[in-house]
């Protein structure tokens, strides 16, 4: 069978099984469709977690962000798993013990104020949004692999499905569906994986296979690829940093505690039935994460050796050493197709030179060997989808990896509008609009809000302001530098009052904001940015995506500074605070779940 | 809630935070520690092919943060007990 069909075959039959489960677990109810009915099982709910978590730029960009960043890439790895640590021991128990539908309504309760309800929505919105738009780059990526059709095309035709997906389903049915999601995507990440360890070191597990030698020469495979890279001008894969050792600090911060304040990701530990399952269910979230988290290293690492051995075929500067143009493999021609794979034969010797010409020194080098800057380009979002067809892989694996591309896009771009869908309905519409709204009419307000939210990601999606990882990590700083300052205090600091938490959320998302926008552009517009997107203008060298960390830094300090000079928090918020912060009678968010 | 509930539920607090510290302390130096701050110290030495700051940043942190996590909800779990906390 050929791998159109096959591919066809094998999406279909995934496709199939979510709109099944979709359909067969439909929300009836708010509570079902806000939190699944506040009783699912801490396991199923950690399989849902990871699912939700692992979204496209995990899956399909995470790999590649790692092959061309070698270590520098590690603030990914430790960011987007050090994070469940935050959210496991400071906010996990206590905001189920709290026990309500969205992370805006604590913030409102908590810090006795609409206002403050209203600013986490917005915090909420702005950073589910940032991260939608790389959910939808990825569908289209994998998209336009898998029908072999352009960028756009692919993008409409994810958008259909997210469409139908998230707004039948709500919590519970997305819920179970991402169980079968994270299915799907673990075994399409790791079998390829598998496959390339023992084919390049004899290693079934990557994890080790990594730090394994080569079965063709009995080097090391770091090794290896250290000594491939600098002898073509690039640095060292395995001390390349990112930036500089600040900046890595913060940006693994940044991470860290914007994973712990994304609201998608909260919201799933509203869905079990207790506080010691929360604790639990955030452990088991972490093992089902990083069976996918530990796997990428490898991934990238391989995936970038396969690649320069393909294009380096003998040693370097010999003119027969690059691999000719008219015998580049298969794979290759399919990529270049997609536009996403690039050759320009700038030398016109039929050969691809493939190097680091940024390089002032290696640049004299390749020059006398006739070489005229690096022939190829390869976009990073690639990696992935194509490491089974670089690596010869058979095409079933091949179509697993496209089916497991989807599941991790639309899985997360789920959770992602479930979390905007609910601040509109729930915390908007009946929390301050409406407030004697009816449960259907809760239901249906929340339905439509996620529609219109789909097409605006969509438009956002046809016009990517960065690539898929870039895109999600300035959601990241947004979550850092509003949402987790505002938690962690209205949990551990019972004295921040409501005047402290406002002021503090708008310094925090102001401060990312603004660096965010002078550099990259207001919105992202290109031409807008006024201080130029130039390493040179960075505040010590921070870039704009880490500098969510910094946002919260000023968050907390502005919060205990207006505390100081406004009136303290009222004896009943301090007794919420109290009891939120003891398991003991706690209750299901929905009356008679258990 | 009784003054005697306070007390306790504020002893159980304090235990809280303190488990905390020290959880907080190792998910510090595995990941910043190790990884980063002294990647290149320890890239000395190595674990077979991995040199081990990079091996800490790329796979040591990560099971150390399961191992936390677990830990700290074990831990917190009898907390719960021994401060008559728990639920149901």
């Amino acid at each position: 069978m050929d791998l159109q069909t096959l591919t066809y075959i094998v999406v279909g039959a995934t496709f199939a099984l979510y709109i099944g489960i979709a359909i067969w677990a439909r929300a009836q109810s708010t509570g079902d469709f806000y939190v699944a009915g506040g009783n699912v099982n801490p396991i199923a709910n950690a399989m849902a977690t990871a699912a939700d978590w692992m979204s496209a730029a995990s899956f399909i960009s995470m790999a590649g962000l790692i092959a061309f960043n070698g270590y520098g890439a590690s603030v990914f790895l430790m960011g987007w798993t050090g994070g469940y640590v935050l959210l496991a021991m400071l906010l996990a128990p206590y905001l189920r013990k709290f026990g309500k539908y969205t992370v805006p309504e604590f913030i409102g309760e908590r810090y006795y104020s609409d206002t403050a309800r209203v600013i986490a929505v917005i915090c909420l919105i702005l950073a589910s949004i940032t991260y939608v738009i790389g959910q939808m780059k990825g569908i289209g990526v994998a998209f336009s692999r898998f029908l072999e059709t352009d960028y756009d095309t692919g993008l409409y035709v994810g958008m259909a499905i997210v469409f139908f997906y998230a707004v039948l389903g709500g919590m519970k049915g997305i819920t179970y569906t991402q169980i079968a999601q994270y299915v799907v995507l673990i075994t399409a990440y790791t079998v390829p994986a598998i496959f390339i360890s023992l084919h390049l070191t004899g290693n079934p597990l990557p994890q080790l296979g990594l730090g394994d030698r080569l079965l063709s020469d009995g080097t090391y495979v770091l090794d290896k690829l250290d000594q491939l890279l600098v002898d073509l001008g690039f640095n060292r894969y395995t001390t390349q940093v990112m930036g500089n050792d600040l900046n890595m600090f913060v940006y693994t911060l940044t991470l860290m505690i914007g994973t712990a304040g994304l609201p998608h990701v909260i919201m799933r530990f509203f869905t079990v039935r207790t506080v010691r399952d929360a604790r639990l269910s955030a452990g088991w979230a972490l093992v089902f994460i990083a069976l996918l988290y530990t796997v990428a290293p490898a991934v990238g690492g391989m995936a970038r050796l396969n690649l320069m051995d393909t294009i380096q075929t003998g040693p370097v500067g010999s003119p027969e050493g690059n691999l000719p143009y008219e015998q580049r493999p298969e794979w290759f021609k399919k990529w270049e197709t997609t536009g996403l794979l690039k050759f320009e034969d700038k030398n016109g010797d039929g050969r691809i030179q493939y190097y680091n010409d940024k390089n002032p020194e290696f640049a004299k080098q390749a020059e006398q060997w006739g070489w005229k800057g690096s022939e190829l380009k390869v976009d990073r979002d690639i990696m992935v989808l194509a490491n089974p067809e670089i690596a010869g892989l058979p095409n079933w694996v091949i179509a697993l990896v496209v089916a497991g591309g989807l599941a991790a896009a639309l899985s997360t771009a789920a959770g992602l509008l479930l979390a905007i869908a609910s601040a509109i309905s729930h915390d908007i519409l009946k929390g301050l609009v409406v407030r004697d709204m009816s449960e259907r009419a809760e239901l249906r307000a929340s339905r439509i809000a996620m529609a219109l939210t789909v097409l605006l990601a969509g438009y956002l999606g046809l016009n990517p302001p960065d690539f898929a990882a870039g895109t999600v990590a300035i959601a990241f700083g947004l979550a850092a530098a509003s949402l987790f300052p505002a938690l962690i205090m209205g949990i551990f600091f019972k004295h921040i009052n409501r005047e402290g938490a406002i002021w503090g959320m708008i310094a925090g998302m102001g401060v990312t904001l603004l660096y965010v926008f002078q550099h990259k552009g207001i919105m992202f517009i290109p031409g807008t940015a006024f201080l130029g997107d130039m390493p040179a203008n960075w505040f010590f060298g921070i870039s704009p995506n880490a500098f969510g960390a910094v946002g919260a830094l000023v968050n907390f300090i502005v919060a205990f500074l207006v505390t100081k000079f406004t009136s303290p928090t009222p004896v009943h918020i301090q007794d919420l605070v109290d009891d939120i912060r003891v398991p003991k009678g706690s209750k299901s968010v929905v009356q008679g779940a258990h | 809630m009784s003054e005697e509930t306070r007390l306790d539920n504020y002893a159980y607090w304090r235990a809280n935070l303190r488990l905390l510290t020290i959880c907080l302390t190792i998910w510090f130096i595995v990941s910043y520690g190790f990884g980063i701050l002294l990647a290149d110290v320890l890239n000395q030495f190595r674990i077979g092919g991995y040199p081990l700051g990079f091996w800490f940043a790329q796979q040591g942190s990560i099971y150390a943060f399961i191992i936390l996590t677990f830990c700290y909800a074990w831990k917190m779990n009898r907390l719960d007990r021994q401060h008559d906390v728990h639920e149901e």
